[in-house]
């Protein structure tokens, strides 16, 4: 009983982590813009691995393997988001047009980021 | 016999370097022709038939010029229009081809293949029984491919270790800022470096504080992995990319300023050479005692001990440095054009 629970759970999580890489996946090819691009990316990558693998340690039950697979998901969690973020920061500094592509609220944001540290 | 030729001027060599020069079109022929033809007559008659010749004449090459623009209009009309159309075509065509033909050859040769885990594969031969059975006790290793590469084939990995040294090299020796014979810099050519990376992101907070986390962790894991080569999967050369991905991620977090204190030119001579001249030197040694039967020092040691497996470790050990060093000076190299 309880391993069938376990088994319907872990389904569930690994099915709803594949949606959410699967969309991404989507997000990346659909939308135009290199930011909105990363948008897709970024977000469903976290929301994806936490699922996975997730499930997968649901699935296996808690080992010593699981406490390795967390570990796998903070070190991915840490370097994602920020790898997403320095390409964001990237393009909002080389792109001139910004303004042809989004509504840019803040302009004196965007001249600093150009202007460098 | 050879046959000598006076004809040189019409020989293919002439005739080839005229057409190289442009210097005979078809409408300098006729035109050359033409003059030729009507020398005779142009010393007799008046100056009205004199005219009307020349008349003629410029006509006739001026009709051809027109003939000749209108080609090329229309050949630039078929390019722009239905030629690059036809292109497209072409190029999706072949591209299909080429990519099906690709599969169905890969598709029927992995028919061939024999099936996998098969004990009568050719792979399973007596060299690898002999590495399975005999590895252990011969080099007192519990990664058997440690064993093959570091022992059994070191000298092929020694090979490897230098071509990814030597590749160092020569892109140092394409990228490297070129220097004064005192060996300084000007100051020009630093700026000129300088401004490729203007545009990058320098000292992102996000950045430096997740990196201040990561670096540590995957500088240890690297020497973890390369450390216990020859007890679980892994050794030399995916330790030290680990690392030099490390250093890559401290660089991109910090700057140069901060990695240049413990990470230079001199750093990467040194070490890169100790590695290499240790690894050669050592395994010197071992085949030179090994081959000839003679008593040697280095003991297999207990198989599953970290210092076990004689030299294993060492060696992935200078194998690592060289590989971390490399990644590094590439990534620097690139970017920076100096260490």
């Amino acid at each position: 009983m309880l391993d069938t629970v376990r088994f319907v759970i872990s389904l569930i999580m690994t099915l709803g982590g594949l949606f959410a890489l699967l969309s991404g996946i989507v997000g990346v090819f659909r939308f135009k813009y290199a930011l909105t691009r990363i948008h897709a990316a970024a977000l469903f990558d976290t929301v994806g691995i936490l699922l996975m693998v997730g499930g997968v340690i649901v699935g296996q039950g808690f080992t010593i393997a699981s406490l390795k697979m967390l570990l796998v998901i903070a070190i991915l969690w840490m370097s994602s988001p920020v790898s997403s973020h320095l390409i964001g920061r990237l393009e909002v500094t080389i792109n001139d047009a910004l303004d042809k592509n989004m509504t840019v609220a803040d302009q004196t944001m965007v001249d600093h980021e150009k202007e460098g540290d | 016999m050879a046959h000598i030729r006076n004809d040189y001027e019409n020989s293919w060599w002439p005739r080839l370097k005229r057409w190289l020069q442009g210097g005979s079109t078809k409408l300098d022929e006729a035109m050359t022709k033409e003059y030729d033809e009507s020398r005779e007559g142009h010393l007799v008659g008046t100056i009205e038939e004199a005219q009307a010749r020349e008349d003629a004449r410029e006509e006739k090459v001026r009709r051809q010029l027109a003939e000749e623009q209108t080609m090329y209009t229309q050949a630039h009309q078929w390019a722009a229009t239905h030629g690059q159309k036809t292109a497209r075509v072409l190029y999706g065509l072949f591209a299909v081809i080429i990519c099906v033909s690709i599969i169905a050859l890969l598709l029927s040769t992995a028919t061939h293949l024999p099936p996998f885990g098969n004990a009568d594969n050719p792979v399973n031969n007596e060299v690898s029984q002999r590495y399975i059975e005999k590895g252990q006790e011969e080099t007192g290793i519990v990664n058997i491919v440690a064993g093959m590469i570091l022992d059994y084939r070191a000298f092929d990995t020694l090979g490897e270790s230098n071509v990814l040294f030597i590749a160092a090299c020569s892109v140092l020796i394409l990228l490297r800022i070129s220097r004064d014979p005192n060996g300084g810099v000007s100051a020009e050519q630093l700026a000129v470096e300088a401004n490729d990376r203007m545009y990058e992101p320098k000292n992102d907070i996000i950045l430096q504080h997740i990196a201040k986390v990561l670096v540590p962790i995957i500088l240890m894991f690297g020497m973890y992995v390369i450390m216990n080569g020859h007890i679980s999967p892994g050794g030399g050369f995916s330790g030290g990319a680990i690392m030099g991905a490390g250093l890559i991620l401290y660089l991109n977090a910090f700057g140069f300023k901060q990695t240049e204190r413990f990470f230079t030119f001199k750093t990467f001579q040194i070490v890169s050479l100790c590695a290499l001249s240790f690894y050669a030197l050592s395994k010197a040694y071992s085949f030179f005692t090994g081959a000839n039967h003679l008593e040697s020092i280095i003991t297999t040691g207990t198989p599953g001990a970290l210092f076990s497996a004689g030299l294993i470790p060492y060696l992935n050990l200078a194998v690592g440095l060289v590989v971390c060093c490399t990644m590094y000076a590439f990534y620097t190299l690139f970017r920076k054009g100096d260490m």
